[in-house]
């Protein structure tokens, strides 16, 4: 079977592609919810940081499989 | 108060999480065809998936509702949870006891004590275990319904009734191997779902610095004013923390609570097995970074009259456990509330299944297989392992309520701890290294060491004595006396199947062969490089404590 960092790397990768095509989708769209520090947009470059660990693990474990 | 409420963008990333947990189970079930598979996962792990799920077993709701509400309560005094109160206990575990353990094959804590003493022992130490396990799985359900209160505003029973189907229904499809993948994915979630909480929090107030110089002394250090309990956030000595926590709580959870230690039984090896709490103490050391920082900075924007941030109050009382969501909701923007929610979710999901595959493993072998029916075949065993995982959740249903009647989640938790897992460590530890402790020494020690520890309990809820009494120290709070309360159950217990075994009957040496240290084998490979044995990460796990401790004495 796939090893489990394979599915690490999968859910990383597209719960941090919602989050950051849903920063950008606001940044031009403005958000009604009021948070603090909004101004940093965390979802942007949280979501790109998820993106890349994500395909990290993907790649690196798209062809192992064990027991 | 109103409901955080979610966006469709939380709604999504919380939909992705149960989709894929889901599907995780329905890809792991055709892996799970014995009973073996089903209880300990195979025994197949590296010890990465096991060290990880080991802590992650042990990283639930509690660990992050509850351990922030606990910093706010508290103060700094909590990362003495995660420091003294747990490496030490982990790194003996991987040097020490687990040969013993794992080197005898056996598929649960309570098994070792079949072999090392007697059935009684077993079934005493299996009943005990399985009422504590749903007594704790209570709290995730707790935990659970928490969070769909805060942020959807659900009601309790709605909450806690479809959390404990959810679990029901996905614990049910594979054992132990779905719930160390779950495990897994929860760490990586809790890590990318609420790190994110204390940088924002970081970034708000300032730097890490002026958040401690915000906190009042008494919760902004961790051991300079253990020596006068009027002067700490905890109310406690040193000698509480180093006794009653570092001493008989840590060492018994960590070393003798099956729900942990199930996870090390399902490694590849004996070297695996060893390695599994040793890697998971550097993880362990690193959770502070989340939920400690998240609670004292909760604590500098409450008492920031210009924040605008304050905890929730149910019946008057301070909710302390509701800090967590609330710093979410605070920094948190559309879909990354989502990937918070998830993560606080995971947390529980992971906590319970942890729970329920302690339970099913107990009661199946320890308690079914033992006394009801000796002769079950495999296959029964493994439909009797999915029916006691429906019975025991629904049975922490009932456990969640009273879990909600404590003003916290954690003085609950080691309230539980100290009646069961103080004793039993003292009989594990004259067990393992004492050989002519007896079996009626054991089971008396233990049922002595439980007794009075609940007796003590009890004697100062009703006020029957004062709580100074067991704390040595006036004032004391809740938690100070969880802490005395342990070493006390633990001293009795360890006394009581000394002496008891002084004028019982011994078992012949030839019984305890692989059992008790000096007449085991020794398994450890010296042909390994130092480097690359467990006791030389254990070395560095104990270096860096050190220094945390130093750095925030």
């Amino acid at each position: 079977m796939k090893p489990i960092w394979y599915f690490v790397g999968l859910i990383l990768f597209v719960m941090g592609l919602v989050l950051f095509i849903n920063g950008v989708y606001f940044l031009f769209q403005g958000d009604g919810k009021q948070t603090a520090l909004q101004h940093l947009h965390p979802d942007i470059w949280w979501g790109g940081l998820m993106i890349i660990v994500g395909l990290i693990y993907i790649i690196k474990n798209r062809k192992v499989k064990v027991d | 108060m109103h409901a955080i409420g979610l966006s469709f963008a939380d709604w999504l990333i919380i939909a992705i999480y149960f989709g894929f947990i889901i599907g995780i189970g329905f890809y792991l079930r055709k892996y799970t065809k014995s009973q073996d598979d089903f209880f300990l996962a195979g025994r197949k792990n590296s010890s990465w998936v096991a060290g990880l799920a080991f802590l992650s077993a042990n990283l639930g709701a509690l660990e992050l509702l509850g351990m922030t509400g606990n910093t706010y309560k508290y103060g700094m005094y909590v990362a003495h949870f995660y420091w003294i109160g747990a490496i030490p206990a982990m790194l003996f575990l991987g040097i020490y006891m687990m040969p013993f353990y794992y080197s005898s094959k056996i598929k649960s804590v309570p098994g070792y004590l079949k072999l090392r003493f007697d059935e009684k022992t077993r079934v005493l130490n299996g009943i005990a275990f399985a009422i504590m396990t749903l007594l704790v799985s209570g709290i995730n359900l707790y935990a659970m319904a928490l969070v769909l209160h805060t942020f959807l505003g659900w009601n309790w029973d709605l909450s806690m009734w479809i959390s404990a189907i959810t679990v029901g229904i996905y614990v049910t499809m594979s054992g132990l191997l779905s719930a160390i993948f779950t495990e897994i994915i929860q760490f990586f979630l809790i890590w990318f779902g609420l790190f994110l909480v204390s940088i924002l929090g970081i970034v708000e107030i300032g730097s890490v610095h002026e958040i401690f110089a915000r906190v009042p002394e008494a919760f902004n250090t961790l051991w300079s004013t253990s020596g006068d309990p009027s002067q700490n956030g905890m109310m406690i000595t040193w000698g509480g923390i180093v006794l009653g926590l570092g001493f008989v709580l840590s060492f018994g959870y960590w070393t003798t609570d099956f729900l942990v230690v199930q996870r090390a039984f399902s490694a590849k090896n004996l070297r695996s097995a060893r390695m599994t709490p040793i890697l998971a103490s550097f993880f362990k050391m690193a959770v502070p970074f989340i939920v400690i920082l998240a609670g004292l900075i909760a604590l500098v924007l409450a008492n920031d009259p210009h924040s605008g941030f304050a905890l929730l109050k149910d019946n008057g009382q301070i909710n302390y456990d509701s800090a967590l969501p609330l710093l979410i909701a605070r920094y948190y923007p559309r879909g990354l509330v989502g990937l918070g929610v998830t993560a606080l979710l995971a947390g529980f999901m992971a906590g319970q299944a942890g729970n329920v595959s302690a339970f099913n493993t107990v009661w199946t072998y320890d308690i079914y297989k033992s006394v009801i029916n000796k002769k079950a075949s495999d296959e029964h065993l493994l439909w009797m392992g999915r029916v006691a995982t429906v019975v025991g959740v629904t049975i922490s249903l009932g456990t969640a309520y009273w879990a909600k009647s404590f003003p916290s989640i954690m003085d609950y938790m080691q309230a539980i701890f100290s009646w069961v897992n103080a004793p039993l460590f003292a009989t594990m530890l004259l067990g393992m290294f004492v050989v002519w402790i007896t079996p009626a020494g054991a089971f008396w020690g233990l049922i002595v060491g439980m007794g009075s520890s609940f007796t003590l309990y009890l004697a100062v809820k009703f006020a029957w004595i004062s709580r100074n009494f067991i704390t040595l120290s006036s004032p004391a709070s809740d938690m100070a006396a969880n802490f005395w309360r342990a070493w006390w159950a633990w001293l009795i217990c360890f006394i009581v199947t000394i002496v008891i075994s002084f004028f019982t009957k011994k078992k012949p040496k030839e019984e305890l062969v692989g059992l008790v240290k000096g007449l085991t084998q020794e398994t450890v490979n010296k042909d390994i490089p130092f480097i690359k044995r467990p006791e030389f990460y254990a070395i560095i796990s104990l270096v860096v404590l050190v220094i945390l401790n130093v750095i925030f004495w």
